[in-house]
């Protein structure tokens, strides 16, 4: 490689390291540490027990998802775009679908019952995701139980999405222009019975770790985050409402049936500590999963009502052969249980390739403010900071 | 709106600023002038009425056999919801002597850092004035940008076969 200019950089990030005084150590986290969720590596430079500097290295887990997707037809995409954020494929599947939707033309066609299967399955998956992040915090900071009983109730919701689509993490269930199938039979009733089971589930949850004195001690005044900040680096979803901001896209935009549905924007109100603390965004989460579960009951009434199985509804009805368009470029943005999900599209003409697609994960803009958060507090702090940030691995290296 | 915003870039910034208004496609867009970029940025995101605080992604796409590469910025703004997409054109004759080059708006938005890298990693842009400007994805000693349309898959990596 030519210039030496494009090089700096690098020669610059060797020079810090090669500076580091005989006082300070270089610690790698990761990328095999458990607390890191994945394969991410922070390279820390500290100060006896102080963080001084965090230098996220990142790709461990690049599948090219953007290359693979330039290469591939639109429909092909979608187990893709389930690999991202793997705790939460049905929203990732969503939001992909909805933008090629949109530029068809097709999504204001779609049946309302088609919609609210989505909604339905996607709430179902954001309550999973919610609880693999609340359950794996409680063990990063120590507590142990919390991670199993989330296990435990996450395995109902697993089993009812498996019923549905036939895997149990990795869907492709949603389609352009409809479904791969209409729900199984009694799956409304199944998904019911788990819904009166769970609500009792999430009381004891509360009680368990929510309010427990150990856990708000290591959590509460603890990572910092203030709005401006949140805004400036990116964040979104908890990480944004924790701070104090009311920024839910699935208001914002009303996408799909949500403008029908009735459910409030948890936002963090620093019950515990400051505004923003790591605590807020632990509570916005538990706070989501209550909301989650309110727009599922709707859902399901409204499954049960006024858009009834009937022997001829074909989910499938509106999926087109081949997905023509014209040359022309659609960001779609959709609020996934991390944050904001984008995908860029540019499409070409006469073909069903597209020429690029960009996915903008939120777990990626996230965890670019850790560097930020994680200044000047101790290495034990430093995991409790990175678990409250919820973090998937698949998509901050896509 | 997006008319409203093109004419006070126009009357604020520089005549020169912008270059044209895109309309056709689903989202409205405005193409930047680089030079201007940066002011353009933080015009956008301090003056009331716009607040453009949120950047939500920086895309670079390439546009082989063309010799231009184009940066996408799609901004948010929290207070007012809105959306807005702007577009850098960069002609490049794609050697690897000189990158298509664009200024960083890392400090207009603290996330363009991150973005930026993505897009110097895989797509080859340099972006002048740029705090940390490494490969973020790929490994450093990584050769070539894979998501160039032109790119060539290595036969090996540090003597591993990568077919």
């Amino acid at each position: 490689m030519g210039n030496e200019k494009y090089q700096a950089g690098l020669a610059q990030y060797r020079e810090k390291i090669a500076a580091v005084s005989a006082q300070e150590m270089v610690i790698n986290m990761g990328p095999q540490h458990p607390s890191t969720h994945g394969v991410l590596r922070l390279e820390l430079i500290t100060d006896g027990e102080i963080v001084k500097e965090i230098i996220p290295h990142l790709g461990y887990l690049h599948r090219c998802f953007d290359k693979h997707a330039e290469s591939i037809n639109y429909t092909k995409s979608i187990p893709f775009t389930d690999r991202l954020d793997y705790l939460a494929s049905m929203n990732n599947s969503h939001a992909f679908v909805m933008g090629v939707e949109r530029m068809l033309g097709l999504d204001q066609k779609i049946p309302k019952r088609v919609e609210y299967i989505r909604v339905l399955v996607c709430e179902l998956n954001r309550i999973a995701s919610h609880l693999i992040a609340i359950g794996t915090y409680g063990i990063d900071i120590g507590a142990f139980t919390p991670f199993m009983w989330c296990f435990r109730d996450r395995e109902h919701i697993m089993n009812m999405l498996e019923w549905a689509s036939g895997s149990r993490m990795l869907y492709n269930y949603i389609w352009i222009g409809g479904l791969f199938y209409d729900v199984p039979v009694q799956f409304e009733e199944r998904c019911k019975e788990f819904i009166h089971y769970f609500k009792p589930k999430l009381v004891e949850l509360d009680e368990l770790l929510s309010n427990n004195q150990i856990f708000i001690s290591r959590t509460a005044n603890i990572g910092v985050l203030p709005a401006d900040v949140a805004i400036n680096y990116g964040c979104s979803g908890p990480m944004l409402r924790a701070s104090g901001i009311k920024w839910d896209l699935r208001r914002v935009d009303g996408y799909s049936v949500y403008p029908e549905l009735d459910f409030d924007i948890p936002v963090g109100k620093g019950e515990m500590g400051s505004l923003g603390d790591c605590w807020d965004r632990y509570q916005v989460r538990v706070e989501e999963v209550k909301q989650s579960v309110k727009i599922i009951e709707q859902c399901l009434d409204r499954l049960l009502s006024d858009y009834k199985r009937t022997v001829d509804f074909d989910p499938r009805a509106l999926v087109p052969k081949k997905v023509n368009l014209k040359a022309q470029d659609y960001y779609v943005r959709a609020e996934n249980p991390k944050g904001e999900l984008g995908f860029y599209f540019v499409t070409a003409d006469k073909t069903d390739v597209p020429k690029r697609v960009k996915a903008r994960g939120p777990s990626f803009n996230n965890l670019s403010v850790l560097p930020e958060l994680g200044k000047g507090v101790l290495i034990a702090d430093l995991i409790a900071i990175l678990g409250s940030i919820d973090i998937v691995l698949g998509e901050v290296d896509r | 709106m997006i008319e409203k915003i093109y004419s006070s870039l126009e009357k604020h910034i520089h005549p020169d600023a912008v270059q044209s208004l895109e309309t056709s496609g689903l989202q409205p867009a405005i193409y930047l002038n680089p030079q201007y970029l940066k002011q353009v940025c933080y015009f956008l995101r301090d003056t009331e009425g716009y607040y453009f605080d949120f950047l939500a992604d920086i895309a670079a796409v390439d546009y082989y056999p063309e010799p231009y590469f184009e940066l996408v910025y799609h901004l948010t703004s929290i207070p007012y919801q809105q959306q807005l997409v702007l577009k850098v054109k960069l002609e490049n004759n794609r050697s690897s002597e000189e990158l298509p080059t664009a200024p960083s708006v890392s400090e207009v938005w603290r996330t363009a850092d991150w973005h930026e890298r993505e897009a110097f990693d895989l797509m080859g842009i340099y972006f002048e004035g740029h705090p940390d400007l490494r490969r973020i994805l790929m490994p450093d000693d990584w050769q070539g940008y894979p998501l160039r349309k032109d790119y060539q898959d290595p036969e090996t990596y540090h003597g591993i076969s990568v077919k």
